[in-house]
């Protein structure tokens, strides 16, 4: 499989803070990364300078073979990336409808038709096509993600990123956005997920990576990963939260 | 006291000088409209620089936004009464002073004071559209003004707008102080008659007249209040429900299908 994400020696500070220390990371096309550990370790930075909402202090990020720039990374964001957030990130100001064909209709210059059918599609997946009308706020905390996740589909890129995408629920609306990402995930799309659902990570995960203070601790699959981690600091972690 | 008040005779000379008053009502309407226009156009200015990542640019808005809200407006028409035109000579290189007309003056001086306080409407305005919302937009891959003109701006301007007409109402009071400089406004000629007939009902008919043009302002500015309040209402798509149909089974895959 080709590399869909290559990160080379990322380092990035926030003021004097050292946030992400030397990262070397490969993604492959196709596969699914989950990235866990505790909150500060710098691992939503990390999915966050992949989309370059955050721009590397040093080292580099290759997109299918491409350096992420200063110049580039709108353009590499349109065609290569989309980002789920834990917060959503809605437009409140549209609909539904006018989440999921803002940017096909105004960055890909799709026609309304074909954006429109291609945003009902993307919301009959998550069951909400009925809601194409609505305003945002008045769905519910895990419609709004569901509709999120459609959004970043619409945009038909092969990268998808989330950050935290259930942590911002009740969790009772939890398992709804779990099953879409689930779904997505039979799909030949590559992953990179930041979360705490540890089921989640068992069952979609091709790669489980630990990150703790700015680095990378422990990375395998998850029978490794759960089973034996070699990390200290992974099985803390990992015995914390697996109770 | 009473008895004037009340005095047919006073009320009749009050009406029978109303063509006055209605003159100085259009002139204080002509400041009104003037000055909204530059404070909406400098304010929206300043307001938006206020924001932008550029330090000098901040600083600048920020000294004119302290300096105009700090001092008291009569305070800044006199000054430039009495010092704009010796000014505007030595710029313009002629022998005299240059008057300035009251019309100007008046629209100038309402005009650059309720800017500063529209700048900071316009800026606690963008300022209240999380970030998350440009950073939504740059992970989709809009540009920064793509991003202002489709996502922020918009809802920046829902925030804004009952503010923004209460500015609208205060700029209108505060026209009243080309009185000061004999801008043959409202007030002015209001003064004018009460001055010369010593009949209070002149500053009755004044204030009536100012009532008329603020109340109805103000009113607005309630509604708008409301409805920034209410949650939208869900829009009909037409053609949704032969989509859904349509789509039924058959959604695309998510991706291009790139080759594993």
């Amino acid at each position: 499989m080709a590399d869909m994400i290559q990160i080379k020696g990322l380092n990035k500070y926030f003021g004097d803070l050292h946030v992400l220390k030397d990262i070397d990371l490969t993604v492959k096309a196709g596969e699914k990364v989950v990235i866990i550990g505790p909150s500060g370790s710098g691992k939503s930075t990390l999915i966050r300078c992949v989309d370059y909402l955050e721009e590397p202090t040093t080292g580099e990020i290759l997109i299918d073979g491409t350096a992420l720039t200063k110049k580039n990374h709108l353009e590499m964001a349109r065609k290569y990336s989309s980002m789920v957030f834990q917060s959503f990130n809605l437009y409140p100001n549209m609909t539904v409808l006018g989440n999921l064909t803002l940017a096909p209709i105004k960055l890909q210059k799709k026609s309304k038709e074909e954006a429109t059918r291609a945003a009902v599609a993307a919301l009959e997946r998550g069951g909400l096509a009925h809601k194409a009308g609505e305003y945002p706020q008045n769905l519910s905390g895990g419609q709004q993600q569901r509709v999120a996740i459609a959004r970043a589909l619409c945009t038909k890129q092969p990268i998808i990123l989330f950050d935290e995408p259930t942590s911002a629920l009740d969790p009772e609306m939890v398992q709804e956005v779990l099953d879409v990402m689930v779904e997505l995930a039979r799909e030949n799309i590559t992953m990179m997920c930041v979360t705490h659902e540890m089921g989640f990570a068992r069952l979609v995960a091709d790669r489980v990576i630990f990150m703790d203070d700015g680095q990378i601790l422990e990375e395998g699959t998850p029978e490794h990963f759960f089973e034996s981690p070699q990390n200290p600091r992974c099985r803390e972690f990992l015995a914390k939260i697996l109770h | 006291m009473l008895e004037g008040l009340l005095d047919p005779a006073r009320w009749a000379a009050t009406f029978g000088a109303v063509d006055t008053f209605w003159i100085g009502f259009a002139v204080t309407l002509q400041v009104v409209i003037a000055g909204l226009l530059l404070a909406l156009v400098l304010g929206t200015l300043l307001g938006v620089l206020s924001t932008s990542r550029s330090q000098v640019l901040r600083g600048i808005t920020r000294v004119y936004v302290e300096l105009f809200q700090n001092t008291p407006l009569p305070v800044q028409v006199m000054f430039m009464y009495m010092v704009g035109p010796t000014i505007l000579a030595s710029i313009t290189g002629a022998p005299d002073p240059v008057r300035i007309a009251p019309f100007a003056l008046g629209s100038l001086g309402v005009g650059l004071y309720h800017a500063a306080y529209i700048a900071e409407v316009i800026r606690t305005g963008i300022e209240a559209v999380p970030r998350g919302q440009m950073e939504a937009a740059r992970s989709q891959g809009f540009s920064r003004p793509q991003a202002y003109r489709y996502i922020i701006l918009p809802q920046t301007f829902k925030v804004i707008l009952p503010p923004l007409c209460n500015q609208a109402l205060n700029l209108v009071k505060n026209t009243s102080v080309l009185a000061l400089v004999a801008g043959g406004d409202l007030m002015y000629r209001s003064d004018n008659f009460v001055s010369l007939y010593g009949y209070m009902q002149g500053y009755l008919v004044c204030v009536a007249m100012y009532f008329i043009i603020c109340f109805p302002l103000a009113m607005l500015v309630q509604v708008l209040e409301r409805r920034s309040k209410l949650r939208p209402k869900a829009k009909e798509i037409p053609g949704l429900d032969k989509l859904v149909a349509a789509g039924a089974g058959a959604a695309p895959a998510a991706t291009d299908g790139q080759e594993a």
